[in-house]
């Protein structure tokens, strides 16, 4: 699918900051900084991944900076990432 | 005189059978004008001359307070000139650390520095020391643990560099200063007592030196050997704003309102009581409410122990509170009341939290109110090492008032972001389970098994009672589950218990 750059949340306490960039290597590599990294690393990357691929992203560059996002929230960025990157409104179409 | 001389003969008898020298005269008057002699004292001398005349050595241990918390300008002062005359595996004994002290790091890399106890550690230091900075394990302990090893021996200060915000030419030290020069104020020095009383030397760092005689006295000049004057011994902006103000976080006002209505309902809220509070956004809110409380139901307390706030002196001031007892003043207001009101009493560690103190102060507290990283479902408490397993807290007076308290109370929220405060084991074991009473948090009031009667109480002042397991439960169903933390096999830190028993230990964070 065609992306452009495009980002969604905050930096703020709680929640999680996912920019979305074209990418010329295949799959979808995930840069994540996170204050939970420890703990939550793997589950918050897995999140990111499953969300985007679920919505038809299967290449692209993610860098993620996390501020201790619960998983419902990271969706929801990711899920507002790809749509402002896609163009494709998943929520009205 | 001729009977004196006639009496010499026994008077040299009596000597030998004493062990002592005889009396030959030769006395000389000092007939200068006191105020000139009393202006200088050769007690007074430069830092570099007080560390020799001293006779600091490699390998002893110094020792310092930190009244002055985040503001603290003696610590780092001390080592710059320690580690610039060329002293090696120095021994540092500090009653706590601070963000402030990240210094120590580059001392700690060129063998300056190679042991240290203290309560707590903040900041890029304790991340270093988290990670395997020291070969040797930082050595933790309470205030209460800390001033009973001063004490006992276990401990042993060589040389304590102690700031203080007065001092006159013989040594009488104070937190804060009556004269016009005044620089600085922290208020209380109860951390700094034991070690000028138990260091074999004393050097007090001040930056207001006074006339003789600076009383009422903190520090005696009798446990003071030697007077440095320095521009500054703290910041006392950064021990905490003086302002009171009141938290605004919805959650921090829930549990302050839910921790205020254990108290009243815990059969310990009865004229008379005595209590201590924590510095948090919560603890400080609980003074809040309870206050309302005292004025309603006309119950007033006795004493106010810690850590005193400027919360705390209000109620003082307002008569609800007798006596306030103050090991360590969290505020500026706090450091003027204890300056100027008599009913505002200072104490040494020792008389605060020292296990092997009949009177400690501990002893005679009803209610503690806590904070806590981590409390997992055995009631243990973490206040030390963060959930990602590096240091950044301190143990402060907590298993000292949770142990001697007749009601311990651990307030804290179920999450802080994604890092829940209900665990299955904490990281580290800092104030044991069956010394916690009560755990108060957004989703309920879990009361220690041990404590029916409790639970029974605050069931019926209708509280929502809940288990530790379903608010742990409750927390994983939010956020996931946890992958273990990275630990290696280093040991860089050791906790140690109230009666000097090691009770935990900290490895290194991958």
């Amino acid at each position: 699918m065609e992306i452009k750059n495009a980002f969604a949340g905050t930096l703020e306490s709680g929640d999680i900051l996912i920019q979305i960039e074209p990418s010329d290597t295949p799959g979808l590599t995930i840069d994540l900084e996170s204050t939970v990294a420890y703990q939550f690393g793997d589950q918050i990357k897995k999140v990111i991944a499953d969300t985007l691929k679920g919505m038809g992203i299967g290449q692209a560059y993610v860098r993620a900076t996390d501020k201790g996002a619960l998983d419902c929230t990271i969706r929801a960025r990711a899920t507002a990432a790809v749509v402002r990157a896609t163009g494709k409104d998943v929520w009205q179409d | 005189m001729k009977g004196y001389e006639e009496r010499q003969k026994l008077i040299g008898r009596i000597a030998d059978s004493f062990h002592k020298g005889v009396y030959h005269g030769g006395e000389r008057k000092i007939t200068v004008p006191r105020k000139e002699s009393q202006a200088t004292s050769e007690k007074v001398v430069s830092l570099e001359e007080a560390i020799r005349r001293c006779g600091l050595r490699d390998g002893m241990t110094i020792s310092f307070h930190h009244h002055f918390r985040s503001g603290d300008k003696v610590l780092n002062l001390v080592m710059d000139k320690i580690a610039e005359m060329g002293f090696k595996d120095i021994r540092i004994a500090a009653s706590s650390l601070n963000d402030v002290h990240t210094p120590l790091i580059n001392h700690i890399r060129n063998g300056v520095v190679t042991h240290i106890s203290t309560s707590g550690m903040r900041g890029e230091l304790a991340k270093a020391v988290s990670h395997g900075l020291m070969d040797n394990p930082v050595v933790f302990r309470s205030h209460g643990a800390r001033g009973s090893a001063v004490a006992n021996g276990d401990l042993h200060i060589d040389v304590a560099f102690l700031g203080a915000s007065s001092c006159d030419p013989m040594g009488n030290a104070c937190g804060y200063s009556r004269s016009p020069n005044a620089k600085s104020i922290c208020g209380s020095l109860g951390y700094a007592l034991p070690d000028a009383r138990y260091a074999d030397k004393t050097v007090i760092l001040t930056d207001d030196l006074v006339d003789y005689p600076n009383t009422p006295t903190s520090i005696s000049e009798h446990d003071v050997d030697y007077v440095v004057v320095v521009d500054s011994v703290g910041d006392s902006s950064k021990i905490a704003s003086g302002a009171i103000r009141d938290t605004k976080n919805p959650r921090d006002i829930l549990l302050a309102k839910t921790a205020c209505k254990v108290i009243v309902n815990s059969g310990y809220f009865r004229n008379g009581f005595s209590i201590q509070t924590g510095s948090g956004g919560a603890s400080l809110a609980v003074v809040k409410y309870l206050r309302q409380s005292m004025i309603e139901q006309n119950v007033k307390a006795s004493f106010a122990l810690g850590g005193i706030t400027s919360h705390m002196v209000k109620l003082h001031k307002e008569g609800l509170i007798d006596h306030l007892i103050d090991v360590q003043s969290f505020d500026r207001v706090a450091a003027e009341s204890l300056r100027d009101d008599p009913k505002h009493k200072e104490v040494s560690a020792n008389e605060y939290a020292s296990p092997d103190e009949p009177g400690a102060a501990t002893k005679f507290l009803d209610i503690v109110i806590l904070s806590a990283l981590e409390v997992d479902t055995n009631f243990n408490v973490n206040v030390l090492v963060g959930s990602d397993g590096i240091i950044r807290g301190a143990i402060g007076g907590h298993p000292d008032t949770a142990a001697d308290s007749a009601l311990s109370i651990v307030v804290c929220p179920l999450l802080r972001g994604r890092i829940p405060c209900i665990v299955d084991e904490v990281t580290t074991l800092i104030t044991p389970g069956p010394t916690v009473d009560v755990v108060v948090t957004e989703y309920g009031v879990a009361v220690n098994p041990r404590r029916p009667d409790l639970a029974e109480r605050l069931a019926a002042a209708g509280l929502r009672i809940v288990t530790l397991e379903s608010l742990l439960e409750r927390a994983l169903h939010v956020i996931g589950t946890p992958a273990p933390l990275p630990f290696g096999d280093k040991v860089v830190g050791v906790v140690m218990n109230r009666n000097g028993e090691v009770m935990d230990v900290i490895r290194n964070i991958l």
